[in-house]
């Protein structure tokens, strides 16, 4: 019998197009725009000028800080300027342009194809190989890896965690890299657990992907330690907490980290970059990138540098069809609209969705029946109703009574409202203006 | 059957005795001494609650007034001067003099000057699309229209204009209570002291980028080019962070920096028309049929 | 670029769950009772029906089009509902006129001096039977004897509801195994060949609904359950204190408006909580105040009084009875 997590979550439609589809490799463009924040935490600052010549894997900026990360130039070519372009986060930020001169890789890199096991490094080297290499969490959140490696003084992890669930409808990046790179990702998972110095690691898959699970089963014997568990399909499942609760059926406390209760989660698309950076000394700069929608002709998994267009991406997957209505950045229950497709793609680009016009729409808001369906799918078992109203009507010190702070933006309120009321749209609303109160509260 | 009644009578009359003793001395422990001055004060004030004073309502403000040592910094923007000048009388102090406000918005992007580069599709409330994106437009410091400020008035003073999709400030219902100030996510709207006839001059922008990127997502956006400060023989003009700003304190309404501007983004509303030649900003009079 | 893109917060899937789809949902539910009321009940049951919809339908267009002068809603099916559920609730001998100023009073009083869905905290179907049955007592208690379409409307022959039977009889004295020879038998009950309100008798035709509403997740269990089984757990204890007395559970479940109060009536989303624990604790109490007020009050039926006296405490249950949240108590296993 899978596992899952017991409270609240939602069923929308897999639209899995590309779960089929092997990962190709797309064209370097002519030029890329590389934001200098694609992480968590404070930008990284530029250590080229205009006019420089970098290669590909070069360091381009520098992290500021302990939650931070390095960034490194996806292509070889010359620095054209560094300006302001508005990325996935949807407002101006800080960028370097690169204009493509040749694909000319920096020479520590092993472009050797053949699978090393065998971890060399010790368990702070690879922290500092991580953050050297500007790995993040490549599930969406890019929150930088070498932080999360770091165990503080006092807590214990005694159980990894790895995300194969993809719980999003549409996205299949994971999917397809744990077929295809099987042997390289349980190496990574071998260098996480040794970095975390835990002798045992889970890796939930949902059993949709039922092709991954037995391939990954298979390779895993060699592994120590190291098990495969398929999961029930559920959304939201790929989230951190409910993920944790599906495995081990450990609770994080509200407003706690998975450490609290012993243990890490990554993503397997960090754990395969960790194995790129150690064991082939390659930063982060390109990632699987699926691109899809209804009406793509050639809808694809694409091993994409980092700082590519969308517009290229597009192109690539035959061209954006006329309907579309709205570019979703990441999936369609979390994932950013972005408003133009001249947007880079980032570290935390983990899919295009191309969404026709008529489902890019809204419905109309209507009265809110109190069916309680949104109570019945939040997944934190919050009352999502309670909280919109409390985030419209600006009762914030009530809504932090009822931890809106705790709601994880997982959309399942929105999704499910028969009224088609905007739940999240304030939730968040409410929640940015709590967390905010909060550290005014603390600061003094 | 008169027993009956006798007794009702008389039992129902002892009940009434015995409460209204009791009623009487928990009445007197528990009385509150309050300065019978505030209730005084508040029939004055407007009883809006606006909150335009800084205080809760009119009560807390009334309560601060027959407190307060002096009246500085204290005013009612609602009452304007009659209110405060009674208010004083009253209390036997002094109202300083406050100048009459009115609240302006510093943007003029409407579609036509400021074209939609995507359509915002989640709920209409400025501050969810302030905190998700740039905008339907590519300026990320103009107005978002989706109506927050002309919500929070509470005086009715402010409509959406359909055709330019900003909100209009209706003058003479403003009372500067400055909730609209508050509302706007995105810090468009100004008070600004009232001049005679309901004159304005002032900059309509809010973009603190450079010129180029300002002038791509807006045509009647300020570039900074400096030209009105060079025009201004008062000093009234000063440029901060990209944008021109005129202090109300020292303009004339000579109305030389209008002309002078390239972009056209310093407005002037209620001036009789110009003879020579015609500006082009005829979208910003007052056209509000309530008016 | 010349294709202008939407933008919006996540999430940007929806579920294509629409209050309309759900409103309809409950229709399609009650259709089989429809069917079986109509079959025992004839015209009768497709007058009242008829009636009561259509006044429904009208009384809310007329208050949203001439007093609230907003955009008309009534196609999202919530006054359908509500029209056909207080039908249900009535015998099906019962005048045009009372059905019509039921409707108003269901629709008007209960549901849009509130605001309209969403807003109303009393049943409107049950505000408008509970009204009728105090203003209109003699009309809204002679139930005719299922007789299928050779049952006339206005000259229908009439007699006492089982539970009337059983609350008259034990008044007078008599004991209940001198009583069971007068009320139907548990089978005839269940396929609701007795006398009642029109959509209320068959058993068996609200249980398919509510099997309908169950796969369509339209409802959960949580009130229909805590009902049936609160009313089964305190018949059962009075019955094996007094057998001779007080009438055993099935008769309490079959018998009256049991079936349809715990299923149609006091699952109405707009009045009843909203989340598990106090749907539980909603249900019970339901179920506790309907054998009080059948066994000591002065009604021989108490379900629509328990429903409305429930559905006042709605709010109150709404805001201190809470879920517990995800990570609110550390347990590690």
């Amino acid at each position: 019998m899978p596992k899952t997590f017991p409270i609240g979550g939602v069923h929308p439609p897999e639209n899995k197009i590309t779960a089929d589809t092997a990962i190709e490799l797309l064209p370097v463009p002519s030029s890329v725009v590389i934001p200098v924040s694609q992480h968590i935490g404070a930008p990284a600052a530029i250590i080229v000028n205009k006019g420089d010549y970098v290669k590909t894997g070069q360091k381009i900026a520098e992290s500021k800080g302990f939650v931070s990360s390095n960034i490194h130039s996806s292509v070889s070519g010359k620095v054209n300027k560094i300006d302001s372009i508005i990325d996935t986060s949807g407002y101006k930020q800080t960028a370097v342009f690169i204009d493509v001169e040749g694909d000319e890789w920096v020479e520590t890199i092993d472009r050797n194809s053949e699978i090393i096991t065998e971890v060399r490094l010790s368990g702070e080297e690879i922290i500092k190989k991580c953050l050297e290499s500007g790995i993040v969490g490549l599930g969406g959140a890019t929150f930088p890896s070498h932080v999360k490696l770091t165990v503080p003084a006092g807590k214990k992890c005694d159980v990894l965690i790895i995300n194969g669930v993809e719980c999003e409808p549409y996205l299949t990046s994971d999917h397809r890299l744990m077929l295809e790179k099987g042997e390289e990702i349980l190496t990574g998972v071998t260098i996480l657990m040794k970095a975390l110095k835990v002798g045992k690691a889970l890796i939930g898959i949902e059993n949709n992907k039922t092709d991954a699970i037995n391939h990954l089963t298979k390779l895993a014997t060699i592994f120590s330690g190291v098990t495969v568990h398929a999961l029930k399909v559920k959304y939201p499942q790929g989230a951190e907490k409910q993920l944790i609760k599906a495995l081990i059926n450990r609770e994080v406390p509200s407003g706690r980290l998975p450490l609290d209760v012993g243990t890490v989660v990554h993503n397997v698309g960090t754990a395969y970059a960790v194995y790129e950076a150690v064991q082939k000394n390659k930063p982060l700069f390109e990632r699987v990138v699926t691109i899809t929608g209804k009406s793509l002709s050639r809808p694809g998994n694409y091993l994409v540098r980092i700082g590519t267009p969308v517009s290229w991406l597009i192109e690539a997957a035959g061209g954006m069809p006329e309907d579309t209505g709205k570019i979703v950045s990441g999936g369609p229950l979390m994932g950013k609209a972005i408003n133009n497709a001249d947007v880079p793609v980032v570290k935390g680009t983990s899919g295009v969705i191309l969404l026709p016009k008529d489902e890019s729409e809204r419905m109309e808001i209507s009265r809110c029946i109190r069916c309680g369906k949104c109570i019945e799918a939040c997944a934190l078992n919050l009352e999502p109703y309670l909280l919109m109203t409390l985030s419209e009507k600006g009762l914030f010190e009530k809504a932090e009574h009822e931890r809106i702070t705790d709601c994880m933006e997982c959309g399942s309120c929105s999704y499910i409202c028969p009224a088609g009321r905007p739940l999240l749209d304030y939730i968040r609303l409410g929640k940015t203006a709590v967390m905010k109160m909060v550290r005014e509260r603390n600061m003094k | 059957m008169s027993l009956t009644v006798l007794i009702t009578i008389i039992s129902l009359s002892l009940l009434a005795l015995i409460s209204s003793v009791i009623l009487y001395f928990i009445a007197q422990k528990f009385k509150v001494f309050e300065d019978p001055r505030i209730d005084e004060v508040q029939a004055i004030l407007p009883a809006a609650n606006c909150g335009g004073c800084g205080f809760a309502g009119c009560r807390n403000f009334a309560e601060a007034l027959v407190k307060a040592e002096t009246f500085e910094g204290l005013n009612c923007p609602v009452g304007g001067a009659t209110v405060m000048g009674s208010v004083a009388k009253l209390l036997g102090k002094e109202a300083p003099v406050v100048d009459p406000m009115v609240a302006v918005l510093l943007c003029n992007g409407s579609p036509e000057f400021r074209p939609r580069t995507s359509k915002y599709n989640g709920a209409s409330d400025c501050r969810i699309s302030h905190n998700l994106y740039i905008g339907e437009t590519d300026c990320s410091y103009g107005c978002l229209g989706l109506a927050d400020c002309v919500r929070a008035c509470a005086f009715d003073a402010m409509y959406m204009n359909s055709e330019t999709e900003l909100p209009v400030i209706i003058d003479d219902k403003c009372v500067a209570c400055g909730a609209c100030v508050k509302a706007c996510p995105r810090k468009i709207i100004e008070l600004r002291k009232k001049a005679k006839k309901d004159r304005k001059i002032y900059v309509s922008c809010s973009n603190c980028e450079k010129g180029g990127p300002a002038r791509r997502a807006c045509k009647v956006t300020c570039i900074a080019c400096g030209k009105c400060v060079k025009a201004c023989e008062f000093d009234a003009i000063t440029i901060e962070n990209n944008l021109a700003y005129i202090d109300t304190n020292k303009c004339t309404f000579c109305r030389k920096c209008v002309t002078e501007c390239p972009t056209s983004c310093i407005i002037e509303v209620n001036f009789p028309p110009r003879k020579p030649r015609i500006e082009v900003q005829a979208e910003v009079v007052n056209d509000n049929p309530n008016v | 670029m010349s294709n202008i893109l939407n933008v919006s917060p996540s999430p940007h899937a929806h579920g294509k769950e629409t209050t309309k789809k759900l409103m309809f949902g409950v229709v399609v539910a009650l259709l089989p009772a429809l069917f079986t009321s109509i079959f025992y009940f004839g015209y009768g049951a497709i007058i009242v029906t008829t009636t009561s919809v259509i006044s429904c339908l009208a009384f809310e267009y007329l208050i949203q089009k001439f007093i609230f002068r907003k955009p008309v809603t009534i196609t999202d099916g919530s006054a359908l509902v509500t029209g056909m559920l207080l039908a249900f609730n009535l015998p099906s001998n019962i005048p045009v006129f009372i059905i019509i100023v039921g409707s108003f009073v269901s629709i008007a009083i209960a549901k849009m001096t509130f605001g309209g869905l969403g807003n109303n905290p009393f049943n409107p179907a049950l505000v408008g039977r509970v009204f009728m049955l105090i203003s209109f007592p003699v009309q809204m208690t002679s139930w005719p004897v299922p007789a299928g379409f050779s049952t006339g409307y206005a000259d229908a022959v009439t007699g006492a509801t089982p539970l009337a039977i059983i609350k008259e009889g034990l008044k007078n004295g008599e004991s209940l195994s001198q009583l069971v020879t007068q009320i139907p038998t548990p089978s005839q009950m269940f396929l609701g060949n007795m006398g009642g309100s029109m959509g209320e008798v068959a058993a068996f035709a609200l249980l398919i609904g509510f099997a309908y509403l169950l796969i369509k997740k339209i409802i959960t269990w949580h009130i229909p359950v805590s009902i049936i089984g609160s009313i089964m757990i305190f018949t059962l204890i009075l019955w094996l204190l007094n057998p001779e007395k007080n009438a055993d559970p099935m008769f309490h479940i079959l018998a009256g408006g049991v079936l349809l109060g715990a299923i149609f009536m006091a699952t109405d989303y707009v009045t009843s909580p909203m989340n598990p624990k106090s749907m539980i604790i909603y249900g019970c109490g339901i179920g506790i105040l309907t054998v009080i007020i059948r066994v000591w009050g002065a009604y021989p039926e108490g379900v629509s009084f328990a429903i409305l006296i429930m559905n006042a405490f709605v709010p109150l249950m709404n805001a201190y009875i809470k879920p517990k949240r995800f990570g609110e108590e550390v347990k590690n296993g």
